[in-house]
């Protein structure tokens, strides 16, 4: 028994000496870039402090949306809900103004927008969600006028 | 042995039957639950903004797992509390 479990041992640490000492082949870097170049759909949903006039609004989510399309990445669609109250006080702040930006971009980009999303102060919280095929489509159907609401068909 | 249909009970058996209880989004044909429709979520919490179990709503696991990832993220954002009374 001793002498197998010693045989297995000996045997990963070969298996994993031959990952390590492996010498770099043409196809993995490609394989990073690749990773990178991947797009995906996103959506972004941020609150503004409710002490934003209007232009500094306005100019907040030009910001946000140039920075976007500089690093490679396309929006779809933006929404700006305006001020909304809050369910529960954010820095001491109980409205905040909401906006909804959708968008599609490579993969690495969203640590870079959540660095500028935290260093902003007039941006109080932040989320970033995934879309899958479905959540476009249901976006995109909503964008257009279709009454597909999920509350109304399974309203019952 | 007495057949079937010559048993006679003394209290009537009760007749009424539940209809069963059936996923909404699989019947509708739903695939995505948004986060950002509060009015919709609500339906899946209790009055403290609690989500409701499954064996109540009815849901399959795969659309409950869903509904609870799309209020936990409407919580984070603020559109529903995390906790209140009189949420109804």
């Amino acid at each position: 028994m001793k002498k197998r479990v010693i045989f297995f041992c000996k045997r990963l640490h070969f298996v994993r000496k031959s990952i390590y000492l492996r010498s770099p082949k043409k196809g993995d870097n490609q394989f990073y870039k690749q990773k990178n170049r991947k797009m995906s759909n996103y959506e972004l949903m941020v609150i503004f402090t409710p002490v934003l006039s209007e232009d500094e609004y306005k100019a907040a989510q030009k910001k946000y949306e140039t920075l976007v399309t500089d690093n490679g990445g396309t929006v779809m669609h933006t929404k700006p809900w305006g001020l909304k109250s809050l369910a529960y006080p954010i820095a001491k702040k109980t409205t905040g103004l909401y906006w909804v930006m959708e968008y599609s971009a490579p993969t690495s980009f969203n640590e870079k927008l959540k660095i500028q999303l935290l260093r902003d102060e007039s941006a109080m919280r932040h989320m970033f969600t995934v879309l899958d095929k479905y959540a476009v489509e249901y976006n995109a159907k909503k964008r257009s006028g279709v009454q597909h609401s999920s509350s109304e068909n399974a309203g019952q | 042995m007495a057949k079937g249909n010559e048993i006679k009970y003394l209290t009537a058996i009760k007749a009424e039957k539940r209809p069963k209880k059936y996923c909404r989004f699989k019947k509708m044909g739903i695939h995505y639950i948004d986060y950002k429709d509060a009015d919709f979520l609500k339906k899946f919490l209790n009055e403290q903004g609690k989500l409701l179990p499954r064996r109540i709503t009815g849901n399959s696991l795969k659309f409950q797992r869903k509904v609870s990832e799309a209020v936990k993220k409407a919580r984070q954002m603020a559109i529903l509390p995390y906790v209140t009374d009189l949420l109804k």
